[in-house]
């Protein structure tokens, strides 16, 4: 008797849960599409409208770009010589450092895209997009910082004709270009349906904007094969990215690596600046991050759990950075023999002390510990921690090039008194700044034009099934 | 759907047999291409040592980006030049460093050979170390030039192509010696190339702006049995200029066998154990004709500022 009675009351409760579904699905479905509704108006919104500190950005960064442009015509017309302070000891300066920041920027999209991707972290989905314009930003500027530095930039296409593979700068144009063609992939392929979006909802737009929608939305349709082409091609362009990534950067490395420098003639070289780039562009992003967030009203999909877990990754990846420079600078001091000696007593103690120690703090010490701390992991606490080790990751790249150049193996004497110690001049800040400003245009003018959140991620970590995505695009929302 | 398969097939193989076709055109073409004979004769030697006479058209002449690079590029045959600074005969008496200047028309504070006061450790004596570019046999500048704008040649000299040079200083930051110069393009400089401009037996033009020059061992000097400008200008004999082919230096005072003064006077190479293989011997500053003065001028402070 009892059990029949167990049996009926299981049979009952599985009818019942079924019919519960079946009735509740509607209104899941209901209330799933009105949260696709909402978080595309949302993310849409930026780009329809812009305010005046949008307006003033855009100008301020124009001029700054432009001061630069300027700044280098004046250096090639005028002479280096009389622009920068550049000489035959320190013949490499803040352009050649800036360039390595730059490349050691571009690897965060190797990290937040693909490696959080493949390894299925899911809250990568509303970072990727801002990682990955990043990550091509970065890498395109690296390449012009690259060309302001060169004795005759007009010569640069003899490195296609008569470039010898033998040579590491060839390396690096090879993954360089390698790489880039495979971030801007990885960032325009999964735009192909924010862009279609943009076509199909933006009201009162430009027609040459209009036109870019057309054109890039690649005539998107949403069907199921479609969206499975789109997966596919991220899942191959995850997995190529990463050993992209770190070739780029370890080839960059090997930059310094490769010649018989005393600071430089390490076998740490390549981890040590692959493990500093990846510190580095998690700080940029969650920079990022926070100003989108907050000029962009996403504080609903920018949570605070965001920030909490890139704080934790940034105490993570600045712990392992720890380990590399234990590595790089602790062990050659135990030893101290004559050919390491003169760099590390001047980092150490001496004339690059200050900067060096100052960049150890805010570039190791405060994002390895203080994010520790959960208060320390909320949005404006960690994006002060974050600006700050941006920073300091750029003078980390000084530091690591230029005290390099200034203690070459037979001592420096009857020279100018200028080539003794370099400092950066005027010109030079100018074009880096300006190098900069383009930088940051490019990242603007993209968020400005494209949704900064990849949509349709976003929906699918959601729950939104991507067929009902397709459904929803072809009606256009007026109430933008 | 299908369709649009099969139209994205068919697409892709006529591409790659259009692109196949081409490919196989222009190989046929520049095979069976046959200049008619110009009429014109020249005399060749046969491979047996027979005078024989060929239509000019049969003889193709090696192609040259600009006729300089291939001189430059080309050693002068049959010698190995070599260099060995006596360092107890030097003074610090830097007329090798003018000459040097003088004959290559470029202005102080460059300087191609140095002359550098050395102490190698904290109770051995200080001496004056002549400095120049070690023309290296497993040249490190050679191995990272993206552009072969510098390049080992047969006679042993690093040459500079400042025709090629894009200026990416990479030489110089692997030259662990800091042998390399680059021309920032001071308008001193200019004005006075201008006045001065390079003589055609030069090897690398230090004039041209955005490049990199250095020490180039004056071939010409050599393949003329001459002595280059800082040898002859020396008044102590330090510097030794020779074939290593013919096992012979000369400092302009005295000639000797260059292997006998290596082995005697126990010459070594600096920094040894980098593996550069420099071409330039040291002899130790032992036995000194002169004790050691202190230089109380430090030199090249009157460059125009920045």
């Amino acid at each position: 008797m009892e059990k029949d009675l167990n049996v009926d009351l299981g049979e009952m409760l599985k009818k019942h849960n079924v019919m519960q579904d079946e009735l509740l699905r509607p209104i899941q479905e209901k209330v799933l599409v009105e949260k696709y509704n909402t978080m595309k108006d949302d993310m849409l919104r930026p780009i329809q409208k812009i305010g005046i500190a949008g307006k003033i950005w855009i100008a301020f960064l124009v001029i700054m770009f432009l001061a630069g442009v300027t700044a280098f015509i004046f250096q090639e017309v005028k002479s280096k010589y009389e622009t920068i302070s550049l000489n035959n000891y320190t013949m490499w300066g803040v352009y050649i450092s800036n360039f390595v920041f730059f490349v050691a920027l571009s690897l965060v999209g190797a990290l937040m895209s693909a490696v959080l991707k493949l390894t299925n972290f899911g809250w990568y989905r509303p970072l990727s997009r801002i990682a990955e314009v990043i990550a091509v930003g970065a890498i395109m500027f690296a390449g012009v910082g690259i060309i302001v530095a060169m004795g005759h930039p007009e010569r640069l296409y003899y490195l296609l004709l008569y470039g010898r593979l033998q040579s590491p700068i060839i390396w690096d144009i090879i993954v360089i270009i390698t790489y880039f063609v495979a971030c801007s992939l990885f960032l325009l392929i999964p735009l192909i349906p924010g862009v279609t979006l943009c076509r199909d909802h933006l009201q009162n737009i430009p027609k040459w904007q209009m036109w870019i929608y057309k054109t890039f939305s690649f005539n998107w349709k949403g069907t199921p094969e479609q969206w499975k082409i789109v997966k596919r091609c991220l899942t191959i362009l995850a997995i190529l990215i990463i050993p992209l990534g770190i070739s780029i950067h370890t080839v960059t490395a090997w930059l310094f690596a490769s010649t018989l420098r005393a600071e430089w003639d390490s076998t740490n070289f390549g981890a040590y600046f692959i493990a500093g780039a990846f510190l580095l562009g998690v700080g940029a992003v969650i920079v990022g991050t926070f100003i989108f967030r907050k000029f962009y009203h996403f504080e609903k999909y920018l949570t605070d759990e965001y920030f909490d877990k890139m704080g934790k990754m940034l105490v993570f990846l600045a712990a392992v950075y720890f380990y590399f420079n234990i590595n790089e600078y602790l062990v050659p001091a135990f030893k101290m023999d004559t050919r390491h000696t003169p760099y590390i007593l001047d980092e150490f103690l001496g004339k690059d002390a200050i900067l060096f120690w100052l960049v150890a703090l805010f570039g190791i010490f405060v994002p390895g510990i203080l994010p520790l701390f959960k208060s320390m992991r909320k949005p404006f606490p960690l994006f002060a921690i974050a600006s700050l080790l941006v920073i300091a990751a750029w003078f980390k790249r000084y530091i690591i090039v230029i005290p390099g150049l200034s203690h070459p193996y037979l001592p420096i004497q009857d020279v100018p008194k200028g080539w003794l110690h370099y400092s950066p001049s005027t010109v030079e800040i100018i074009v880096v700044l300006g190098i900069f400003s383009a930088f940051l245009l490019f990242v603007t003018l993209f968020s400005k034009l494209f949704p900064i959140i990849s949509i349709w991620e976003v929906a699918e970590g959601e729950g939104v099934p991507l067929e009902k995505i397709n459904e929803l695009s072809n009606k256009p929302n007026k109430t933008i | 759907m299908e369709e649009e398969k099969n139209n994205r097939r068919n697409f892709l193989k006529f591409g790659f047999l259009a692109a196949g076709f081409t490919a196989a055109g222009v190989g046929l073409s520049k095979i069976s291409s046959s200049e008619e004979d110009s009429g014109e004769k020249v005399k060749v030697l046969t491979a047996d040592g027979k005078l024989a006479e060929v239509d000019k058209s049969k003889v193709k002449t090696a192609e040259s980006s600009t006729s300089e690079s291939i001189k430059i590029r080309e050693g002068v045959p049959g010698k190995k030049f070599v260099m060995v600074v006596d360092l107890a005969r030097c003074k610090d008496a830097r007329k090798c460093v003018e000459g040097c200047q003088k004959m290559h028309n470029f202005l102080p504070p460059i300087e191609w050979l140095k002359c550098k006061e050395m102490k190698d450790s904290e109770k051995t004596g200080k001496y004056w170390f002549p400095q120049m570019c070690y023309q290296c046999d497993n040249p490190p500048c050679v191995k990272v030039c993206p552009v072969g704008a510098t390049f080992k040649r047969g006679d042993g000299i690093v040459g500079i192509d400042n025709e090629r040079c894009i200026g990416c200083k990479f030489c110089m930051a692997a030259c662990p010696y800091s042998s390399r110069n680059f021309n920032y393009g001071r308008p001193e400089q200019i004005a006075y190339s201008k006045k001065h401009p390079m003589r055609s037996c030069h090897l690398i033009d230090p004039n041209m702006v955005g490049t990199v020059s250095k020490c180039d061992f004056c071939p010409d000097f050599g393949a003329q049995g001459k002595l280059p400008s800082c040898v002859s200008s020396c008044p102590n004999g330090v510097l030794y200029y020779g074939d290593e082919n013919e096992d012979v230096v000369s400092n302009g005072e005295s000639v000797v066998r260059l292997s006998e003064l290596l082995v005697d006077r126990a010459a070594y190479r600096q920094f040894e154990t980098l593996g550069t293989q420099p071409r330039v011997y040291y002899l130790p500053p032992d036995n000194r004709i002169f004790p050691f003065k202190e230089d109380p001028v430090e030199h090249n402070q009157t460059e125009s500022g920045k």
